[in-house]
C-alpha cells in the first residue's frame, strides 16, 4: 500500500511544477486575454537555458531560477509590447494564428540550437530521497515542488497586496473602468505577460531536474498546461495549482497502474470529464 | 483662457461619423453641460479628450497645451479626470482597493492617505464597505465609488458621463448634489447628461449635441428656456 503512498506524493510533487507552469498560462489570459500558444516553447526554452548554465558554469538549476525567470520575464515582456500588442483587439484567430506561429518559430530554433536530442541535468542530489513518516519522496522533486510553491504564493501576494499587482487585477476586471482611471494598460499588459513568462522560466527550470529537455516536449507542454488550466478554472490561481497536482497525479498512478505511455489518457479523460461536468473548471467562476 | 478648449473635434468609428467637428470650451470653475439623446455622441466626446477613442480631425488644448494623440494615462495624470458611462467601477476589487486605483497616477500617489480619508468623509457608505468587492454594492454606491476614485486622481477637470443614469431618484438628486458641492469647492466640471432639465439648471455654459454635431449653445439658463430644448427634451 506504501508504494501507491510514494507515487501519490511524487504525483503531488511533480504536479506543482506543472500547476506553477499553468499558473503562468492563467495569467497571460486572464490578463491580457490572449491564449499563448507559445507556452510549452517557452518552458522548453528555460529548461535548455538551465541545461546550459548548468553545463558551462556547473551551477545548480535551483540557483540559476532567478537569473532565467528574469530573462524569461524579458522575453515576456518583449514579446507583448511589439509582438501581441498590435493583436489586442483583432478577432481572436488572428491572435491564435500569430502565437501559433511564434510557437512553430521557437520549436525550430530549438532544434536548430540545440538539436532533437535529449539533454539532462545532473545533480548531485538526483538520486537522494526523503524520508517523510511512511513516505519516501524523491529529493529533487521535494525541491522542485517547495520552490514552486514558495513561487506561486509570491506571486499571491504580489496580486493581492501590492499597488502594481491590485492594478493588473483591475486591468483583468474591466478594461475600460482601468483607461478610465489612468492606468497605463499597455504596460500593465507587457508586465502581465511578462510574469507570465517568468512563471514558465521559474517551471522549466524546476521542470529540468526531473525531465529531459529535448524540443518536442514543447507541444506536449503546451497542452499539459491547457488542460491544467481549464481542469483548474481559467483565471484562478488556486485552480491552476489544484489542476496542476490532479493532473500530476493521474500520470503518476496511470503510469504505475497501467504503464507510462498511456498516462496522457488519464490526463485527457479528466479533461473531458470537467467539461462534460464543470465547463468552468473546478475553482473557476460561472462565467 | 479656457481650462480645456475642445476644437473642432471628429471620430469615426468605421463608417460611422460619432463626432462631427465639435467645438466645446470649459472655464475653470464652471460646470459645463452637454446635452443630447442618447447615441448623440456624447460619450464619444469624453473618450476622445481623455485619449480611449483615437480623434479622426480637430485638437484638444488644456491649459494651453495640446493634447491630441497623447495616451489616456497620461492626459489622466494632467489632471482630466472621469466618472464613466455605467461607473465601471472594478467589480472583483474591494472598495478600498479601487480608489486606491485612482491614485495609482504619478500625480496623485504622495497624496493618497489623506485623500483615501477625504472621500470616507465624503461618502460614509464608502467607508463602511471599504472591504466589500465592488461588484457587491448597489448602482448608488458604486456610483460615488466612480465619483471617488476619480476624486483620488487629483483632478483639476471631471468630465461626467450620465451620471444619473439607471439610478433610483433619490440617488439621481443626491448625485447631482454631489456635482454641486465639488463644484461650490473649485472643481472644473463637463457634465454630459440626458437629464436635460437638471443639467441645465446647473451649469453655466451649455451645448446640445445631435447626432455628432453642436447644433446649440448657450448659457443653462438660456437653453432652458429656449423653445427648441424644451420642445425636443423637455417635452414642454
Amino acid at each position: 500500500m506504501t508504494v501507491y503512498l510514494d507515487i501519490v506524493a511524487s504525483g503531488v510533487l511533480t504536479g506543482l511544477v506543472y500547476g506553477l507552469m499553468a499558473l503562468g498560462l492563467s495569467v497571460i489570459f486572464g490578463v491580457v486575454r490572449v491564449v499563448n500558444f507559445a507556452h510549452g516553447e517557452l518552458t522548453v526554452a528555460a529548461m535548455y537555458m538551465a541545461w546550459v548554465l548548468a553545463g558551462s558554469l556547473g551551477v545548480d538549476p535551483i540557483l540559476t531560477l532567478p537569473l532565467i525567470a528574469a530573462a524569461l520575464f524579458a522575453v515576456g515582456y518583449a514579446l507583448q509590447r511589439h509582438l501581441v500588442e498590435p493583436f489586442i483587439g483583432r478577432p481572436e484567430h488572428e491572435q491564435f494564428m500569430l502565437l501559433l506561429a511564434v510557437s512553430i518559430i521557437m520549436l525550430n530554433g530549438l532544434l536548430l540550437a540545440f538539436g532533437p536530442d535529449a539533454r539532462h541535468v545532473p545533480v548531485d542530489y538526483a538520486y537522494d530521497s526523503i524520508e517523510l513518516g511512511p513516505m519516501l519522496l524523491d529529493t529533487v522533486r521535494v525541491y522542485a515542488a517547495a520552490a514552486a510553491v514558495a513561487l506561486a504564493l509570491g506571486l499571491y501576494l504580489f496580486f493581492r497586496f501590492t499597488d502594481l499587482g491590485t492594478a493588473i487585477r483591475a486591468c483583468a476586471d474591466n478594461l475600460l473602468g482601468a483607461q478610465v482611471v489612468g492606468l497605463d494598460v499597455r504596460r500593465l499588459y507587457a508586465l502581465a505577460f511578462g510574469l507570465g513568462c517568468a512563471l514558465v522560466g521559474a517551471s522549466g527550470t524546476l521542470m529540468v531536474l526531473m525531465r529531459d529537455a529535448t524540443p518536442i516536449l514543447a507541444v506536449q507542454l503546451t497542452l499539459l498546461a491547457f488542460i491544467v488550466v481549464i481542469i483548474g478554472g481559467l483565471g484562478s490561481m488556486a485552480g491552476a495549482l489544484v489542476g496542476g497536482v490532479l493532473i500530476g497525479v493521474s500520470e503518476a498512478l496511470a503510469g504505475f497502474v497501467l504503464m507510462p505511455s498511456l498516462k496522457s489518457l488519464f490526463s485527457y479523460g479528466l479533461l473531458i470529464l470537467v467539461l462534460l461536468l464543470r465547463p468552468e473548471g473546478l475553482m473557476g467562476r460561472r462565467a | 483662457m479656457s481650462l480645456i478648449s475642445i476644437e473642432e473635434v471628429s471620430v469615426r468609428y468605421g463608417d460611422a461619423q460619432a463626432l462631427d467637428r465639435v467645438s466645446l470650451a470649459v472655464e475653470e470653475g464652471e460646470i459645463a453641460a452637454l446635452i443630447g439623446a442618447n447615441g448623440a455622441g456624447k460619450t464619444s466626446l469624453i473618450r476622445a479628450v481623455s485619449g480611449i477613442v483615437p480623434l479622426a480631425g480637430g485638437r484638444v488644448v488644456f491649459r494651453g497645451q495640446d493634447i491630441t494623440g497623447w495616451p489616456s494615462h497620461r492626459i489622466a495624470d494632467l489632471g482630466i479626470g472621469q466618472v464613466a458611462e455605467g461607473r465601471q467601477v472594478f467589480p472583483t476589487l474591494t472598495v478600498e482597493e479601487n480608489l486606491r486605483m485612482g491614485a495609482f497616477l504619478p500625480r496623485a500617489r504622495a497624496k493618497l492617505a489623506p485623500t483615501l480619508e477625504r472621500i470616507y468623509g465624503l461618502f460614509p457608505r464608502l467607508a463602511e464597505r471599504r472591504r466589500q468587492t465592488a461588484g457587491t454594492l448597489s448602482g448608488g454606491e458604486q456610483q460615488m465609488l466612480a465619483i471617488g476614485r476619480c476624486l483620488m486622481g487629483q483632478p483639476d477637470l471631471i468630465m461626467f458621463d450620465e451620471p444619473s443614469l439607471g439610478l433610483a431618484p433619490t440617488v439621481v438628486q443626491e448625485v447631482f448634489r454631489t456635482i454641486r458641492r465639488l463644484n461650490e469647492d473649485g472643481m472644473t466640471i463637463l457634465l454630459v447628461e440626458q437629464n436635460v432639465a437638471q443639467s441645465l439648471r446647473l451649469a453655466g455654459h451649455a451645448a446640445v449635441l445631435e447626432q455628432g454635431r453642436v447644433t446649440l449653445t448657450g448659457t443653462g439658463a438660456g437653453l432652458l428656456a429656449d423653445d427648441r430644448v424644451r420642445q425636443a427634451y423637455l417635452g414642454l
